[in-house]
């Protein structure tokens, strides 16, 4: 029985080798990412490709990157993740949460690979999640935007109702009703993270039914255009969008994954890598809002302080007592404030919101 | 001196066996080229795309899986297409048939329901598909609606109709409002022919319908009666074939076809129901179908071939570090060559001297 036993684990550390040999060809630790969009997207996968550039620069020759651009998140994600794999990539990004399941199921295949899949909920022992608290940004705009709107509309481009998504309204409105307690919020759910002719779709309509400042959660500079052609202050998303509304853009929750991918790939080299969940915010520079512009310095003032205190963990957007839609105080399950868990998985719309969520 | 396409008396059988072969070398060259201006060595390229993925087993799996949809609608379509009858929503058959085969999987989830649970789902799927399809050819035989128009736009009703499903009564309860079911059950799962591998039994399944479809019309009159109504719609009616009749036949197979395709890639690669599961493969399927020449042996290699080029454009993308866009441009070019070419199979070229009295034409 003994016996059989060393045999198997013999074969299987023999097996674990000839595969491990194929891999590691080359000295040079072996980088992959997997991007949703082109990288000229301006946006979101865009973000993702600056920071793999700025891998480069940091290491030099001691890694090699590649990057598959425009992999679908349907049945083709698991064959490109493997491909990177079997090219020798050692630690392999998936920056889309549509590639959770495809990632996991490559993870589980090649143990000794590293994951790093952004935005998702599910984990392995090779197989880290990474994602922001980007909710903070969304409670600074909220703010912005109540002291900007004259009518008190504003104009919200949602792209799924996830908790992402979902909670990023609610900062929104709760920043917003710090300063006016009557602000209203108009959602047109675009369904798409990419899409430029329906998100700019989206901004036409939602000024014509009398928002006045609009803020997006899909990918593409589209409705930052269309506000800009009609003078109405905006918010940029992912990335600096000042280029495509110089006189309108107020600020963007910029996606600064530079930081976090320079520390795991350091962690790789070392040897140090373990999977780990992280979510990162204001303080761990895991984004970072584009400098205030196009609005008064009372408000430019406000802006500032309020991430002072956010950043410095003075302020937190989800404090409680939180009030849903329909009037019920929800359970304070982090202390003075929502938990992490409760925010991860938010489902519901706080009060102030007079919007019904899709396929609720 | 100038140069005229001119049609010929009859089709070149030369031309049309050689034709093919002419679209890739040009595509080859050109892309040489290409990838010269570039600045990438354009045999490493082309090593990449064509070469590199045939020499290993994984990839040579991933072709079979990435072809196994493509052939599959590619066969029906043909004998839409054989018969004169312009199936262009495919994908929306596609669509509706991974949805009416993911209703078991989802209804069953959980239960100990057993191995009736898979056969089921691809008998409903193509059902599903056959009669998604058969819309549009009746439109068009009863009220003269074309069909290229409706059935195109019953896609985005399919599309939309998925998307509403996975986003409310079929969301995964345990999935934090993304839009999805939950995985599928092991018996509601297509099994894989290889442990630890993704080539599934749908592999098998596209071939079993490449023979029949070969069998269907190199062997039957049904198959002749297709052939020639597309070809000779008179000679058809003279004949006795009713067009009609054979209109809602093809649809319907071509339909079913899409349909299973659609339950197989979600219950096999996918393993639940989302948005997104099909990157085009309907539409991609009208360019197999041409591309293999309308042949079902021509499909079962075109759709190999198209694969090919998927799977080389990935490993393109991490050995040479070449942008995909160089690889859609790759696709468009040889589909450019492939139509070109053909023309000469109908058309010939020819140097026309012109006489000096007689001015020269315009053409």
């Amino acid at each position: 029985m003994r016996k059989r036993t060393f045999l198997a684990a013999a074969t299987a550390l023999f097996l674990a080798g000839s595969i491990g040999s194929t891999a590691w060809a080359a000295d040079k630790l072996k980088v992959g990412f997997i991007y949703l969009g082109p990288v000229g997207d301006l946006g979101w996968t865009y973000q993702h490709e600056l920071a793999r550039q700025a891998l480069v620069k940091e290491f030099g020759d001691k890694i090699e990157t590649t990057y598959l651009e425009n992999v679908p998140e349907g049945p083709d994600a698991e064959r490109a993740i493997e491909q990177l794999v079997r090219a020798g990539n050692k630690l392999i990004f998936t920056t889309s949460f549509g590639y959770m399941d495809p990632t996991l199921k490559v993870a589980k295949k090649y143990p000794n690979v590293h994951f790093e899949h952004c935005s998702g909920y599910k984990r392995d022992k090779n197989m880290a999640t990474y994602s922001s608290r980007w909710y903070q940004g969304r409670f600074i705009q909220g703010q912005i935007a109540a002291k900007m709107s004259k009518d008190g509309v504003l104009g919200y481009i949602g792209s799924f109702p996830i908790p992402e998504v979902i909670s990023g309204i609610n900062a929104t409105m709760l920043g917003a009703q710090t300063v006016n307690p009557n602000i209203k919020v108009k959602i047109i759910w675009a369904n798409t993270w990419f899409d430029p002719g329906k998100e700019a779709d989206a901004a036409k309509a939602l000024l014509d039914q009398g928002a006045d400042v609009i803020m997006q959660h899909t990918d593409s500079p589209a409705a930052m255009q269309i506000a800009s052609e009609r003078g109405k202050p905006a918010f940029g998303q992912d990335s600096e969008m000042i280029k495509f509304g110089p006189k309108v853009q107020l600020t963007s929750v910029m996606d600064t994954w530079a930081p976090y991918y320079i520390s795991r790939v350091k962690a790789e080299l070392d040897g140090t890598w373990k999977s780990e969940d992280t979510w990162g915010g204001l303080d761990t520079k895991m984004f970072q809002m584009a400098p205030y512009t196009n609005m008064p310095d009372d408000v430019k003032k406000m802006a500032e302080e309020t991430q002072a205190a956010i950043t410095g963990g003075k302020l937190q957007p989800f404090k409680c007592p939180v009030v849903d839609q329909d009037g019920k105080t929800v359970p304070c399950e982090g202390g003075d404030h929502l938990s992490d868990k409760q925010i991860l998985s938010m489902n519901f719309y706080v009060k102030g919101v007079d919007d019904k969520m899709p396929g609720k | 001196m100038y140069l005229v396409l001119e049609k010929r008396a009859e089709r070149s059988h030369t031309i049309a066996l050689v034709s093919p072969l002419v679209a890739i070398g040009l595509t080859i060259v050109t892309m040489s080229i290409l990838f010269a201006i570039i600045g990438k060595n354009p045999v490493a390229a082309l090593d990449a795309y064509f070469i590199a993925p045939l020499t290993d087993s994984y990839s040579l799996q991933e072709i079979a899986v990435k072809a196994t949809p493509l052939v599959l609608i590619a066969i029906g379509l043909s004998l839409c297409y054989l018969a004169n009858a312009w199936n262009i929503g495919a994908e929306g058959q596609f669509l509706i048939g991974a949805v009416a085969g993911s209703w078991i999987a989802v209804k069953t989830q959980g239960t100990d329901a057993g191995y009736w649970v898979l056969p089921a789902m691809l008998l409903l799927g193509a059902a599903a598909g056959a009669l998604y399809g058969l819309i549009p050819a009746i439109c068009k035989v009863r009220f003269g609606a074309s069909e290229i128009l409706t059935s195109l736009m019953l896609v985005y009703v399919a599309d939309l109709f998925l998307d509403y499903l996975v986003r409310g009564p079929w969301r995964d309860p345990a999935g934090f409002n993304f839009p999805t079911t939950a995985d599928f059950d092991p018996v509601a799962t297509v099994p894989v022919l290889i442990e630890g591998s993704r080539l599934h039994l749908g592999a098998v399944i596209a071939l079993v319908v490449v023979a029949a479809a070969s069998v269907l019309l190199g062997r039957t009159i049904k198959g002749f009666e297709i052939r020639v109504v597309g070809a000779a719609p008179r000679a058809a009616r003279f004949g006795g074939f009713n067009s009609n009749h054979l209109i809602l036949l093809t649809f319907a197979i071509s339909g079913g076809l899409a349909g299973l395709a659609g339950i197989i890639e979600v219950a096999g690669p996918v393993g639940h129901l989302q948005p997104g599961i099909s990157p085009g493969y309907g539409f991609t399927a009208i360019i197999v179908a041409f591309l293999g020449r309308l042949n079902p042996i021509g499909i079962l290699i075109a759709g190999l071939f198209l694969a090919l080029t998927f799977i080389g454009g990935e490993q393109a993308q991490i050995t040479m570090k070449i942008p995909l866009d160089v690889t859609k441009v790759f696709q468009g070019l040889l589909l450019f060559y492939v139509l070109a070419c053909d023309s000469l199979i109908l058309y010939r070229f020819r140097l026309i001297f012109p006489s000096r009295q007689v001015p020269r034409g315009t053409g």
